[in-house]
């Protein structure tokens, strides 16, 4: 008999044109290539430079998502771009798209996005594919039993020129989650609270698989909220094997396997999962039933704390290295330690980003909109992740909830997670957003955000200030 | 790119711990279509005041960095966004080498693709490190890529992990593209023994 393997290795295993050996890295095969504007165009100079074509653009696909504007289209049905520099980037993407063959959803198009939701949404996303982007979130399409990881621009050429990249083998991680969610407690306050256990670093050199009951549990969107930020928790990728779940959410989508194909897929995806007795190099646990609801009072995703907590003390710390950076990131984020955080007032909200911003999470917020108004002062942005959800939301009637509530039903993009396009965090202001990264200066010079869930983000919005969603829910 | 053996030069400590590529460069600096300029967003929040002045207190903004070489910086250097303008902005700063006690998967090997050198050293050498760089600021250091060491300013050698492949490519100035358009017949024979699982043009 076979040695039993894990869900990575046999993703590994299956993608191998070459081992690797002490000399010299693997040299993996990658199914499914995803490209935006931002990190793609110096690759595509470097292949002009050497005169090399795309290997496979019918395995590369690209959309616009990162420096678009999320601002409602004109009289004309167009979204209007007025950055010369996002102009000139998005024009380059569609360029070379043409020039090379590769399909593009650009802005504008029925099915454009944030990548990372197009992927799933569109069915390109299956379990066993090796997927890859110049983005580091692409660990969300993990959600599916697929390897998937974030890349630099090199590598973007690596892959244009070769499909195929080179890589040392990674370790494996396995992450337990037990228990069960309670109410008001979300995907999102899972994998936040790991990263607050663990620590930012805790899955450098990893490959995470998320397993349990309480990921068992869970939706696929869920699972792709909990995969997204996998990253954060320093790990390059994350992975759920595939069951019954997954293979129903792909079930009839535009690029899915139909009919008998698709029985045969299933077939094949089904021997993905981890077998019994195969073995990880390491492993983290949490307990789902006793969460509460996270939220973020520092300046990187691992500063978390239960919703009702004190922000921690500088005294509380272990060393004097985390005490600095303690206070370094108060001092940023101008909280005082000890100090509750829930009444805190709150600037902005928003709610969306390739973490948070699939229609599970849309409805969800909603539930607090409907029949309250946004709390004075309060901007409120919603923003869908693809044009797909911004349809079906609006099909539900959510968009007129957000809308009479007061908020801003806007166009689908990356948006103000990560302040390179309109939508931003004035300085100083305070932020709760269902983004992943808290970084200094992350939603703009001067912003501060505190990530929570899509619930935590709208009961807040409606509050004005940092609010338990559980204290709204009846 | 430029093959590398040594590294001798001003060090610089920025003293700070799970440093993040929106830091070292932010967001609203990537709309450039290539690598030019990105030198003036590197720590762009923390090398600038609010009013656009030059923050006299960051530590690459003191006389005594004026041409410094080297980044000594806190564990999990690079995290969050796998943006390759990091590492170009360190280079294009005039950074050869960062030495953290560790770095970011990503960043580390986007550096290594561009010949901008991650060296990793134990934490207490680099505590120590940041203990002799407060009494000298001048402080130089050698790094020796083929021996796989630095040079500390007190004479000590330490060794540094790279894998074989990165550093044969460094010290030759040959980059890994060359290495995998090379494998272009076993590339072909995989994909047609391999299921092709889906097809983005329909
Ligand atoms: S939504 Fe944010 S994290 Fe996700 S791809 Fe866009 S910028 Fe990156």
């Amino acid at each position: 008999m076979s040695k039993p393997r894990t869900l990575f290795e046999k993703v590994w295993d299956a993608h191998l044109v070459r081992p690797e050996t002490p000399e010299t890295p693997a040299v993996l095969y990658i199914d499914l290539h995803l490209i935006h504007e931002v990190t793609s165009p110096q690759a595509f100079t470097e292949l002009r430079q050497r005169g090399l074509r795309v290997r496979r653009p019918d395995k590369t696909l690209g959309t616009m998502d990162h420096s678009t504007p999320t601002t409602p289209r004109n009289h004309l049905g167009i979204i209007p771009v007025i950055d010369p520099m996002a102009i000139s980037q998005l024009e380059q993407l569609r360029k070379n798209c043409a020039e090379f063959g590769i399909p593009l959803f650009e802005l504008g198009d029925e099915n454009q996005g944030i990548v990372h939701v197009i992927g799933p949404e569109q069915g390109l996303t299956q379990p066993g594919m090796t997927i890859v982007c110049g983005d580091s979130h692409t660990s969300t399409h993990g959600a599916f039993g697929a390897l998937a990881f974030g890349i630099g621009t090199s590598e973007v050429g690596h892959v244009l020129a070769t499909q195929c990249l080179l890589q040392r083998k990674p370790k494996t991680c396995a992450v337990r989650i037990d228990g069960r969610l309670g109410p008001g407690v979300t995907a999102k306050d899972i994998i936040l609270a790991l990263i607050a256990k663990y620590g930012v670093g805790g899955g450098t050199g990893y490959v995470f698989e998320y397993m349990g009951e309480a990921i068992r549990s869970l939706s696929m969107e869920e699972r792709m909220t909990i995969c997204n930020m996998s990253i954060e928790g320093g790990a390059r990728a994350g992975m759920v094997a595939p069951d019954d779940t997954t293979f129903e959410y792909i079930a009839g989508r535009p690029f899915a396997p139909k009919g008998a194909d698709f029985e045969a897929a299933v077939a094949r995806w089904r021997t993905l999962p981890t077998d019994e007795g195969a073995v990880f190099d390491h492993e983290l646990t949490l307990s789902a039933s006793e969460l509460k609801p996270m939220i973020t009072y520092g300046t990187n995703p691992g500063m978390g704390i239960p919703i009702d907590a004190p922000v921690p003390r500088p005294e509380d710390m272990p060393d004097a290295r985390s005490r600095a950076a303690l206070d370094k990131a108060l001092a940023y984020m101008g909280l005082e330690p000890g100090k509750p955080l829930l009444g805190h007032p709150v600037d902005v909200v928003f709610i969306g980003s390739c973490t948070n911003s699939r229609l599970s999470d849309l409805r969800q917020a909603a539930q607090f909109f409907r029949g309250r108004k946004v709390a004075p002062g309060v901007r409120v942005m919603v923003v869908p992740g693809s044009q797909q959800v911004k349809r079906a939301a609006e099909a539900e009637g959510l968009d007129r909830i957000f809308k009479e509530a007061g908020a801003e039903w806007r166009e689908a993009g990356c948006s103000a997670c990560l302040g390179m396009n309109d939508d931003k965090v004035p300085p100083g202001k305070y932020a709760v957003s269902t983004s992943n990264r808290n970084f200094e200066g992350r939603q703009g010079p001067g912003a501060r955000t505190m990530l929570a869930s899509p619930l935590t983000a709208a009961a807040t919005a409606v509050t004005g200030v940092v609010t338990d969603p559980r204290t709204l829910m009846n | 790119m430029e093959p590398i053996s040594t590294i001798t030069g001003k060090a610089v400590v920025l003293p700070v711990e799970n440093i993040d590529t929106d830091q070292i460069i932010p967001a609203r600096f990537l709309k450039v279509t290539d690598k030019s300029g990105l030198a003036a967003g590197l720590f762009e929040a923390w090398r600038y005041l609010p009013d656009g002045a030059p923050n006299p207190d960051f530590p690459l903004n003191r006389p005594e960095a004026a041409g410094a070489t080297i980044l000594i910086s806190g564990r999990n250097f690079g995290c969050g966004s796998s943006r390759e303008h990091a590492p170009w902005a360190l280079q294009d700063y005039g950074f050869r080498a960062v030495i953290a006690p560790s770095f970011a998967d990503i960043f580390r090997s986007n550096a290594l693709k561009i010949g901008l050198l991650p060296v990793t050293i134990e934490q207490a050498i680099y505590d120590e490190l940041v203990a002799m760089y407060a009494n000298d600021p001048q402080m130089a250091l050698s790094i020796d890529l083929a021996a796989q060491t630095v040079t500390l300013p007190d004479g000590r050698q330490v060794n540094f992990p790279i894998d074989a492949f990165s550093k044969y490519c460094l010290l030759h100035g040959v980059d890994q593209l060359g290495f995998l358009l090379n494998q272009a017949e076993a590339i072909t024979a995989y994909e047609a023994s391999h299921p092709q699982p889906v097809k983005t043009t329909g």
